[in-house]
C-alpha cells in the first residue's frame, strides 16, 4: 500500500526534519507512529498529504504504484489518501455537507465514476455521522465553526467515513479528547478498519492504542524510525519514555 | 458671437434636451448646477473615486428599444417597469392587477410634498444633473395598510454607445404598507455610456420596504446612483445592493431616520475583476431614539479592481438608545486588487450601542489546503471559500426567484456555486 524509502524533507527555511525515513504499510494494517515532540511526526503527515511549505530533498513514497510525491494534495486524496488533521481548520460560510459533496463528486470524476445521487449521498451522511455520534445539525453547519475540540475530531472521522480512503493518516486525533470522546472516535475508526484500508496513527500517547490496536508500533526520533515493534512497545514507551531506546541504540 | 463655457458642468449638459416644462424641482436643480463643479479626488467624499475622465466625455440622450426578454427574471411574477436609456418605456412594461400598487410617471409626484421631505438633505452634481435633465422614471405608491401582491421590478437598460440615462424614481411606501422593489441595471453595446440614476423614497410609519438592487452592466460604462430614503417612526427599510458590473460604479445611499422604533438594514456585495472600480458610499442618519440599524458590506476583488467603502452612521444628540452595527469585509484575490475602507461613526448621544469594523484580507491558505486534502481542486476550494464569504450577504435576498437569478449570474460570470 505505502512504501516510504529514505525520505528526507526540510521546511522551506532549509532546516531538515525528516532524515532518511523508511516505512512500509501493507493493506489492512494499522501502524502507530510515536515519538517525542519535534521528532517529525506531524511533518511526516504533512509531507505525505502534500502541504505546501515542505521540500522533499530525497527518497521516495510509493502509494499503491503511484509516486505520491509527484501529486498535488487534492490528487493524493483522489488516489485514496486521507489526513485527519491535528488542528482541523474552521471555514466560515462553507457547510460540511456542501464541501463533502464537492469533494466526493470531484473524486468520482477523477476516478471516472458516476456522480453520487443526492439520495445516496444523504444516506451516506447519515451512516457516517452515526458512526461518530456526530449531531446531524453539525453535519450541515459551517466546517468546524463553533465546534468543540471533540466535535472537530469527530468531524475528521466523519469525513474519513464519507471519503472511504485506502490509507488514512490520523495526526494526533486523540489529543485534546476527553475519555468519552476518545472512545467514540476510536470506535468510529475501528468500524472503518477493513482488509483494504490501512491506517497510520500518529500519537504521543499510548492510551489511544488501547482503543485502536495497532499491528505495528514505530518510534520516530530526529526524523528517522529508530525502533519498530508490536503494541507492547507502546506500553514500554508509556512506562519508560523514549530515552532508553537511544541508549539501546548507542550500545 | 461664440459662447465660451468655462464651467465644466454646464459644458457637460450643454447638449442635453431642455425640458419642456420647468418644474420647481428641475428649476432648483438647474440653478444649483450653475455654481457646481465635478468632484476631484481632493474632495474627501470622492478621495478614492476619480471621475474626471468620464465627465470629459459627451453623452447623448437618446431613446431606444430593447429586447426585454433578456432581462426579465424567471418566476418573479412582478410588475415589470422598463427604462431604456433613462426613458420610461410603457409599451415594454407590464403592470399586473394589484390594488396595493399605483405606478405613475415621476412628473406626477407632488413637488411641495417632495421638497418638504428632502429639505436639508444633501445633493451632489450627479443627482442635480439627474433632477435637472431627467428623461423619465416612475412614482410608485404602495397603498396604506396594503401588502403589494407582486414585487416591482424596475429594469434599466443602456442601449447604444455614449448614452446618458437619467432616470429618476420615487417610491412612497404609505403607512402600514409592505412591498419589495427590485432594481436591475443592464447594458448592451453601450461602450462609454453612463447610467446616472436617482432612486428616492419615503417609508411612512409602520411601513416595510425592501429594495434589492442588482447592477450587472458591462465593464465599459459609468454607473452613478444616488439613493435617498426617509423613514418615519416604526418603519422597516432593507436595501441589498449587489454590484458586479460597470467600469466605475458609485453607489451613494443615504437613509434619514426621522422617527423612533425604526429598523434600517443595508447590505452590499461587490465583486470586481479586471480594472473595475466599485465605490459604496452610505449614510444612516439617526435623529430619533430607540432605533436599530445593521449594515454589512462585503467585497471580493480580483485582477486590478479597486473597491471603496465609506459608511457613515450619525447618531444625533437626542437619539438615545440607538443600536447601530456596521461591518465591511473584503477579500483580495490578487496582489494587484485593492480596497479603501472607511467606516465612520459620528455619535452625539450618550446612551447608544454602536460597533463598526473593517477587514481586508486574502483567502485563508490553511482552509484551501484543508479542502484540497479532501480531494477538492485548488480552484474549487477558492470558489467554495469565496461563496462562503459572500453567501451571507446573498442570503439577505429572500426573494427566491431573484436569488436563483443571482446564483445563475455568479455561476456564469465567476464560476461560483452556492
Amino acid at each position: 500500500m505505502l512504501t516510504i524509502k529514505n525520505l528526507h524533507a526540510s521546511v522551506e527555511e532549509g532546516h531538515e526534519i525528516l532524515k532518511g525515513l523508511n516505512l512500509g504499510v501493507k493493506a489492512g494494517e494499522v501502524h502507530a507512529i510515536m515519538g517525542p515532540n519535534g521528532s517529525g511526526k506531524s511533518t511526516l503527515a504533512s509531507v505525505l498529504a502534500g502541504k505546501d511549505g515542505y521540500e522533499v530533498t530525497g527518497g521516495s513514497v510509493d502509494f499503491d504504484g503511484v509516486d505520491l510525491l509527484d501529486l498535488e494534495a487534492e490528487d493524493r486524496a483522489k488516489e485514496g489518501l486521507f489526513l485527519a488533521f491535528q488542528y482541523p481548520v474552521e471555514i466560515p460560510g462553507v457547510s460540511n455537507i456542501n464541501f463533502l459533496r464537492t469533494a466526493i463528486n470531484e473524486i468520482r470524476e477523477y476516478r471516472k465514476e458516476d456522480k453520487m445521487s443526492a439520495k445516496d449521498f444523504l444516506a451516506k451522511v447519515k451512516t457516517a455521522s452515526n458512526l461518530v455520534e456526530l449531531d446531524s445539525k453539525l453535519a450541515s453547519r459551517a466546517v468546524n465553526v463553533g465546534f468543540s475540540g471533540g466535535e472537530k475530531k469527530r468531524n475528521e472521522i466523519f469525513q474519513m467515513a464519507m471519503l472511504e480512503p485506502k490509507l488514512a493518516i490520523l495526526d494526533e486525533t486523540d489529543s485534546g479528547l476527553d475519555i468519552d470522546a476518545l472512545r467514540i472516535v476510536s470506535e468510529g475508526v475501528n468500524k472503518l478498519r477493513s482488509e483494504g484500508r490501512s491506517i497510520i496513527l500518529i500519537t504521543h500517547y499510548q492510551r489511544l492504542l488501547e482503543y485502536i490496536q495497532p499491528d505495528f508500533v514505530h518510534v520516530l526520533n530526529d526524523g528517522k524510525i529508530i525502533k519498530t515493534g508490536t503494541k507492547e512497545l507502546a506500553l514500554e514507551l508509556e512506562e519508560k519514555g523514549y530515552d532508553w531506546i537511544n541508549e539501546e541504540i548507542a550500545q | 458671437m461664440e459662447l465660451v463655457l468655462d464651467n465644466k458642468v454646464l459644458e457637460f449638459v450643454s447638449d442635453f434636451k431642455k425640458p419642456e416644462t420647468i418644474s420647481k424641482v428641475r428649476k432648483q436643480a438647474l440653478d444649483a448646477l450653475t455654481g457646481m463643479d465635478f468632484p476631484t479626488t481632493r474632495v474627501e467624499e470622492w478621495k478614492y473615486t476619480r471621475v474626471a475622465k468620464y465627465v470629459k466625455r459627451k453623452y447623448k440622450q437618446t431613446q431606444a428599444s430593447t429586447n426585454i426578454e433578456e432581462y426579465a427574471i424567471a418566476d418573479l411574477n412582478a410588475h415589470q417597469l422598463v427604462f431604456v436609456n433613462g426613458y420610461y418605456d410603457e409599451s415594454l412594461s407590464t403592470i399586473l392587477d394589484d390594488d396595493a400598487v399605483s405606478v405613475q410617471k415621476i412628473d406626477e409626484l407632488d413637488e411641495e410634498y417632495y421638497s418638504d421631505l428632502v429639505d436639508g438633505t444633501e445633493e451632489n452634481v450627479f443627482s442635480l444633473i439627474n433632477k435637472a435633465y431627467q428623461t423619465g422614471g416612475v412614482f410608485i405608491q404602495i397603498k396604506k395598510n396594503k401588502k403589494a401582491n407582486h414585487p416591482i421590478h424596475m429594469i434599466h437598460v443602456l442601449e447604444g454607445e455614449e448614452v446618458i440615462a437619467n432616470a429618476r424614481h420615487f417610491v412612497l411606501a404609505e403607512n402600514g404598507s409592505k412591498s419589495e422593489v427590485i432594481a436591475t441595471f443592464h447594458s448592451k453595446n453601450s461602450a462609454n455610456s453612463f447610467t446616472n440614476v436617482v432612486l428616492e423614497g419615503h417609508v411612512e410609519s409602520n411601513a416595510s420596504l425592501t429594495i434589492n438592487k442588482l447592477q450587472t452592466e458591462a465593464k465599459d460604462v459609468l454607473h452613478i446612483s444616488n439613493e435617498l430614503f426617509v423613514q418615519d417612526e416604526s418603519s422597516n427599510f432593507l436595501i441589498n445592493t449587489i454590484t458586479t458590473g460597470a467600469q466605475l460604479t458609485r453607489n451613494g445611499l443615504d437613509v434619514i431616520v426621522e422617527g423612533e422604533n425604526c429598523h434600517t438594514e443595508m447590505n452590499g456585495a461587490y465583486l470586481g475583476t479586471e480594472n473595475q472600480h466599485m465605490d459604496n458610499h452610505t449614510l444612516i442618519d439617526q435623529l430619533y431614539s430607540n432605533c436599530t440599524s445593521s449594515e454589512s458590506y462585503k467585497g471580493v476583488m480580483d485582477g486590478k479592481s479597486v473597491g471603496v467603502f465609506n459608511g457613515k452612521v450619525i447618531v444625533r444628540q437626542d437619539a438615545q438608545k440607538i443600536a447601530a452595527y456596521q461591518s465591511n469585509k473584503n477579500i483580495l484575490l490578487s496582489k494587484t486588487a485593492s480596497v479603501n475602507s472607511k467606516p465612520e461613526l459620528e455619535i452625539y448621544a450618550d446612551d447608544v450601542r454602536c460597533s463598526h469594523g473593517s477587514t481586508i484580507g486574502e483567502l485563508d491558505q490553511e482552509a484551501i489546503y484543508y479542502l484540497r486534502s479532501r480531494g477538492i481542486s485548488a480552484a474549487s476550494a477558492k470558489q467554495l471559500l469565496v461563496a462562503g464569504f459572500i453567501g451571507d450577504i446573498l442570503d439577505k435576498v429572500e426573494n427566491e426567484a431573484l436569488r436563483a437569478d443571482i446564483d445563475e449570474l455568479f455561476l456564469n460570470d465567476f464560476g461560483w456555486k452556492f
